[in-house]
């Protein structure tokens, strides 16, 4: 049906399997760059496109309970997460309807300068202190600290999920972003080139502390605990091993959700995963511009009002992508983060990566091209041109490039992790982000203290209600995974 | 005749002319100091294509320079003065008086919805939001409840109306308080704007302090619907972000 150029979604006038793509890829970036608040969510909720949820949920459940009745009946009951693709699991996440739900928390949000005196660079006046996101039980309990992965901030979905999930389970919850979110950059990272493993634990560390010191009069701790999931969960593994050293917390229990085993393969990986744009990097520019545009023709043949994930997850069920079109999104969402994190790094050193070096971008200043720019390099740009000069310059001794890529692994403190008895690990035996003999390395350094799901991709279970029951179990008491 | 006709243009034209140059004055370009400027690792002239035309610079912004000052204002005034409004009307406001209370504002801009549908000769959206407004104003008590909500809502504002008649969004602006906007857009919204309250005083008679209520009110619950917030995507390229996603939505908009 036509109505001033109107179609409605039963139409043909727009390529149908094109479709899904745009849907994923403006997923991925809401979920980047605009972050639900918290009561936001009950609300929007009643903006929902009732049928086709219906329809995607109804066609969900039903392949979770046909996946639970072919369970292989091994005395454990078999993992029922309905996503078997690693592609798809990763770019839908957990169904709203297989999550693991809580009731509403009040987060409360805060700023925090860690370095008195810093100047923040012009351009970026707004990041000047530390933003963190809280919630408190009123009665004493233990604290957990959260950390974001790559890019991500204290607020962000996911981050919202674990405090929502910890809170309930007794926890008082701090919620940290990624030392790789420009705002952390800018304002408490101390040499402002992230990524490197131990600096960026010190960082961490340093505001964890900065943090108690302002709370704990106020509430009564009774025990500390850490997590953080993706990159987050690589930079709490080592906190817990600086922390082995200095004993400011002495945490209980940290639990790493999905971390990379080896950063610089995970990096590599994610940066190869853009190569799947059609015809090549070269042609990034009108990929971008495709995407934008193809999600608009989604919007504009809907007869809803406001997009939102739900919408768009039901969307992408009823129409398949391909696995190099998701592929090309999970790298083009990584690259958003990449783009952000090389750009703050150059204005915070003035170091002349993207930008001329002694050329200042005022308060209100356009930067131009600086943007596209960013946005045609990876991971592996940063590390080899920025990242490896930068460091091996403040070294006493240089080192090579594989020493220093040897340096951003769990390996480099594989010994610390196969002693502890507090350090836990979850992680999915198909995650995209992990290379060859990275399952392995973790099963063998970690043990008991694993445990590996069958599937899940990269933190698409994360909000499954039993990685989630998994989690507060460990966390929470048993202490064991089992 | 022609003579009385072409001297208010022209003072036009020249008040535009200058205003154009007060505003283009604020754009500020970045400055070299401290030394001389390095070639950077990746140069923009090496890593791009020269020939090839984003669709992103399309958006014309020749005010950028007071656009983002004025981004910085209402940065500060979330930050100050309508976000904390916001949390306490969450705090104390009982959900469903919530709900209520948006539910009214949006049988309010049925009205606007209303008259652009009609300017826009679209029957559909015209016979749509005349179903909503009259069964929600009536047995849904002024629209605090949305008994019509089987009723596609559709959202027409006077922007689009325009547009939807050829009319081009103009150059782009960052209004205070509103955010995003264009020329086209913002005088659209001051049409919109006059309509409702022109429908207001024929409807009823509100002392000065309770209009002020109303209009307060009406903010504070659009902002608390609105989950974005300035300077929190974590992108150093937020402002020429939100100046994309605002351009094509309008498009579609108009579109739809």
């Amino acid at each position: 049906m036509t109505v001033n150029g109107f179609v409605d979604l039963t139409g043909e006038k727009f390529p149908a399997h094109r479709l899904p793509l745009a849907a994923t890829g403006m997923r991925v970036i809401l979920a980047t760059h605009f972050r639900p608040v918290a009561w936001d969510k009950a609300d929007n909720r009643g903006m929902d496109h009732p049928q086709m949820l219906k329809i995607a949920r109804l066609f969900l459940t039903g392949l979770a309970v046909c996946l639970a009745t072919t369970a292989q009946g091994q005395g454990e009951p078999a993992y029922a997460f309905p996503i078997q693709d690693k592609f798809r699991a990763t770019v839908i996440g957990t169904p709203e309807k297989l999550q693991k739900t809580f009731p509403p928390v009040a987060i409360s949000e805060d700023r925090l300068t860690v370095f008195p005196g810093r100047h923040a660079p012009n351009y970026l006046w707004y990041e000047a202190q530390l933003r963190y996101s809280y919630v408190f039980q009123d009665k004493p309990a233990p604290l957990i600290f959260v950390i974001a992965g790559t890019g991500g901030a204290h607020n962000g979905m996911r981050n919202l999920a674990l405090m929502r999930a910890f809170y309930n389970a007794g926890f008082h919850v701090v919620s940290l972003s990624s030392p790789t979110l420009p705002n952390f950059i800018v304002s408490a990272s101390s040499t402002g080139v992230p990524g490197e493993a131990v600096q960026d634990a010190r960082d961490l560390y340093r505001v964890m502390r900065l943090i108690r010191e302002r709370y704990q009069r106020r509430i009564g701790i009774t025990g500390y605990y850490l997590t953080g999931y993706s990159l987050g969960g690589f930079n709490a593994a080592f906190v817990a091993w600086l922390d082995n050293q200095r004993r400011a917390f002495d945490f209980r229990r940290v639990l790493l959700i999905n971390p990379p085993v080896r950063l610089y393969e995970s990096m590599s990986i994610l940066d190869r995963m853009l190569e799947s744009i059609p015809g090549g990097m070269d042609n990034f520019h009108t990929y971008y511009d495709d995407i934008v545009r193809e999600f608009n023709t989604l919007y504009s043949t809907t007869d809803r009002l406001e997009f939102s994930e739900d919408f768009l997850y039901s969307v992408f069920s009823r129409l398949q992508p391909r696995d190099d079109e998701l592929a090309a999104l999970i790298g083009l969402s990584f690259r958003f983060s990449a783009a952000n994190l090389m750009f703050t790094a150059d204005l915070m050193t003035n170091y002349g990566f993207i930008k001329p070096s002694n050329v200042h971008i005022g308060r209100f200043s356009d930067p131009g091209d600086y943007a596209k720019v960013a946005m045609r390099l990876g991971f592996t740009d940063y590390f080899h041109r920025f990242f490896y000069p930068f460091y091996n310059a403040r070294l006493d001794r240089p080192i090579s490039r594989e020493a220093m890529i040897g340096r951003m692994s769990l390996e480099r403190i594989a010994d610390f992790l196969r002693t502890t008895d507090k350090v836990f690990v979850m992680h999915n035996r198909d995650d995209l982000i992990l290379g060859d003999g990275g399952i392995e390395f973790i099963t063998e350094v970690f043990g008991q203290r694993a445990k590996i799901y069958p599937h899940g991709g990269h933190l698409g279970n994360m909000q499954y209600v039993v990685n989630v029951s998994d989690m507060l179990r460990l966390m929470g008491g048993l202490g064991r995974w089992r | 005749m022609a003579l009385t006709h072409a001297n208010p243009m022209t003072r036009w034209r020249l008040a535009l002319l200058c205003l154009s140059l007060w505003l283009g004055a604020c754009s500020t370009t970045p400055v070299t100091r401290d030394g001389p400027a390095q070639t950077p690792v990746f140069p923009a002239d090496r890593v791009l294509d020269p020939g090839v035309v984003y669709e992103s610079d399309r958006i014309w912004d020749p005010f950028e320079g007071f656009n983002r000052r004025v981004y910085q204002f209402n940065y500060y005034f979330d930050r100050y003065l309508f976000l904390p409004g916001v949390n306490l009307y969450r705090r104390v406001t009982p959900r469903p008086l919530q709900k209520g209370v948006h539910n009214f504002f949006l049988n309010l801009s049925d009205v606007t919805t209303l008259f652009n549908s009609v300017l826009q000769l679209d029957l559909k959206k015209t016979l749509d939001t005349s179903t909503r407004l009259l069964v929600n104003s009536t047995v849904g008590l002024l629209g605090f409840i949305d008994l019509a909500s089987d009723v596609p809502r559709k959202e027409e504002d006077f922007g689009q109306t325009l547009g939807y008649w050829g009319l081009g969004p103009g150059p782009y602006l960052v209004l205070p308080v509103l955010g995003p906007s264009s020329l086209r857009d913002a005088g659209g919204y001051s049409v919109d704007w006059s309509a409702r309250w022109l429908a207001w005083q024929q409807s009823v008679d509100l002392e000065l302090y309770q209009s002020w209520t109303r209009d307060t009110l009406w903010a504070i619950d659009q902002r608390a619907h609105i989950a974005f917030r300035y300077c929190e995507t974590g992108s150093p390229f937020e402002y020429e972000l939100v100046r994309t996603l605002y351009s094509t939505k309008r498009k579609l908009d108009i579109k739809r």
